[in-house]
């Protein structure tokens, strides 16, 4: 076996019996890295592999968790029933918003999205068509049922939030590979070239967006299941700036280094819990040294290579 | 009429300190195709030191108001010009090759750092800032009365920003920051020490920033640690809204954001007041991508 396939197995391995270890409280920070590794792996679709610089992901997050509240407070339609259609809100959102902004480049768009979270936050704060509850919030959320089983401790969550984690990895995985996924790499690398070669690069960026949303808007579904109140002070600015860090950090368009990148970030202020006030100011520190000594990230995208020998044989010796 | 005249002053003396801020934002921008997320916390550390030398050294009783505040805020831009430029030779110099996104979270870095240390030094609680430093007296102008605060921040602010661009305009190292702002490599082969650009770069913007943190806090009267992010935002609307990388744009930019504020809170709505900030940053870069003066700077982004 290969030594990363034997780390896979081991990290698998570990994160299944982990909860049988530790107790509500670690579980429960476990849970937090977990959502925060889907959203994180959901804005790496349009940060890591389209190379959109979108620092906005937390409010397609509240569109998606807020949909989940409000359907499920007012016409108690069963919370995990919303996670599709809070995925397509906002997905739909994220069509509406994108739209416009798909063609600016780089760290135009970047404060577009910023713009973007805090309007978003505004309109919540504001309670916006009386229907989010205003800087309060929405409360009652129910507790998610699967098979008539009810999910309530953070033991039960566990599952419910890795399952969807693993998830979240293989299909990930999969789009990498895909056609899809490839396409959004060119892009990345040069999308004038791209567009050279008859990729659509607009719609490819625009159905990254979508994509990402769509995902940050199911994980929405999980996140107000858990929480059971939301409120506008979950989708600040800063919780995007946490999703962005952690895909840089860890690894922008490489799934494993986001992971780790979503433990580091959510998981070590955690450790460092006593430290109180301190542990942010090493954090800040902290960053600005990752970047110094792995500006790629911890664990950096590789990249992809082809094997093309098979050509040098029909053209006669190559070179 | 007499609102409308009421908010116009209000906003222009918001808009001048937006300006300043603006002005840190579009030269680090303009040179290193940078946004300094650490800006922000730079104008809140000049708050919060400005407080902090009121409060002990009562400049003010000892050689009279406005000389008092006049050496305040000097001693106020030093020290915070000293900090941007500690903080460009730690945090950024060394990721100046580096993909443009590393810089980026390194800068965020640098504002958790900020903001973090300001919370540990001074509490998290609002401070206050002692409210008989300026006359509290109005004029009258057109059947309006105008607080003499507002004029004097305004005055104050139009003076740093004419110093500035004289600087930048006429003399040897302001051509060497337009200069590299073009072209760093050209301005390399011409002789030209682009470390030491950045460095006049990085001493200039924060200490304008820092002032702008003395008048907030001399405005308003209340500071927090957390302040400098909103402020820090709205400035970058206005660097945007003027054309980034263009000096007189941020000025333009600053003064009219204030204003669009100012009226927005007045006819519109007081809640939506930043939302409609970030919409006309939307629209602006929808509509008018390079900013109303366009960018002076060749776009490679």
């Amino acid at each position: 076996m290969k030594p990363a396939t034997i780390i896979n197995v081991l990290v698998v391995a570990a994160l299944l019996v982990a909860p049988y270890w530790l107790n509500a409280y670690w579980v429960d920070v476990l849970n937090s890295i977990g959502i925060y590794a889907v959203l994180a792996l959901s804005l790496n679709v349009i940060l890591g592999y389209a190379g959109l610089f979108h620092m906005g992901h937390a409010a397609f997050f509240a569109v998606g968790t807020y949909t989940t509240a409000i359907l499920n407070t007012q016409f108690g339609i069963p919370v995990l029933w919303l996670m599709p259609l809070s995925g397509l809100t906002a997905g739909f959102f994220a069509l509406l918003v994108a739209r416009p902004i798909i063609h600016l480049r780089g760290d135009y768009l970047l404060i577009v999205t910023i713009g973007i979270v805090e309007i978003v936050r505004i309109a919540l704060v504001n309670n916006v068509f009386g229907i989010t509850g205003g800087s309060n919030g929405i409360f009652g959320i129910n507790r998610p049922e699967l098979f008539g089983y009810v999910i309530r401790t953070p033991h039960d969550f566990y599952y419910l939030i890795f399952g969807f984690a693993a998830i979240t990895v293989l299909l990930f995985l999969r789009l990498e590979n895909s056609r899809f996924g490839r396409a959004l790499n060119y892009i990345r690398e040069d999308d004038v070239a791209a567009e050279g070669s008859g990729i659509d690069a607009a719609h490819y960026k625009l159905v990254a967006f979508i994509l990402g949303a769509f995902w940050a808007g199911m994980a929405g579904t999980i996140f107000a299941a858990k929480m059971t109140i939301v409120s506008p002070q979950s989708f600040t600015f800063w919780e995007s700036v946490v999703m962005f860090t952690i895909v840089i950090l860890g690894g922008s368009g490489n799934i494993r280094g986001v992971l780790l990148g979503a433990f580091l970030i959510v998981g070590l202020p955690e450790v460092f819990r006593e430290f109180a006030g301190a542990r942010m100011l090493v954090f800040g520190a902290a960053m600005i040294l990752m970047m110094i000594f792995r500006p790629k990230g911890i664990l950096p995208a590789q990249p992809r290579t082809y094997n093309l020998d098979f050509l040098a044989g029909s053209r006669g010796g190559g070179k | 009429m007499q609102l409308f005249l009421e908010q116009l002053t209000n906003g222009l003396a918001v808009g001048g300190i937006y300006a300043l801020i603006a002005l840190g934002y579009t030269m680090v921008y303009g040179v290193l195709k940078l946004i300094n997320f650490a800006h922000g916390d730079l104008f809140t550390i000049g708050a919060f030191f400005g407080l902090t030398l009121l409060l002990s050294l009562g400049l003010t009783s000892h050689i009279g108001p406005v000389a008092g505040i006049i050496v305040l805020v000097l001693m106020v831009m030093g020290l915070v010009a000293l900090i941007g430029a500690l903080l460009e030779r730690v945090a950024y110099r060394p990721l100046r090759t580096s993909p443009r996104l590393s810089a980026v979270v390194s800068a965020l870095g640098a504002s958790i750092f900020f903001q973090n240390a300001i919370m540990l030094i001074y509490g998290a609680r609002f401070r206050v800032y002692p409210h008989d430093l300026l006359p509290t007296t109005t004029v009258s102008l057109l059947g309006v009365s105008i607080p003499v605060m507002r004029i004097v921040l305004f005055g104050a602010s139009l003076v740093m920003m004419a110093g500035l661009y004289y600087f930048v305009q006429r003399t040897k190292t302001g051509t060497a920051i337009r200069a590299a702002a073009i072209d760093q490599g050209a301005a390399k082969l011409m002789g030209i020490d682009v470390n030491r650009v950045i460095m006049y770069v990085f001493l200039i913007g924060p200490a304008l920033g820092g002032a702008a943190g003395v008048m907030v806090g001399m405005y308003y009267g209340q500071i927090n640690f957390t302040m400098g992010w909103v402020y820090g935002l709205k400035a970058f609307t206005a660097a945007i809204l003027g054309g980034i990388g263009n000096i007189p744009g941020a000025m333009l930019g600053g003064l009219l954001l204030g204003v669009i504020e100012a009226m927005g809170a007045t006819y519109i709505s007081l809640a939506w007041k930043d939302a409609i900030s970030f919409m006309v940053l939307i629209l602006i870069l929808i509509f008018r991508p390079t900013g109303l003066l366009g960018e002076r700077v060749a776009d490679k982004v």
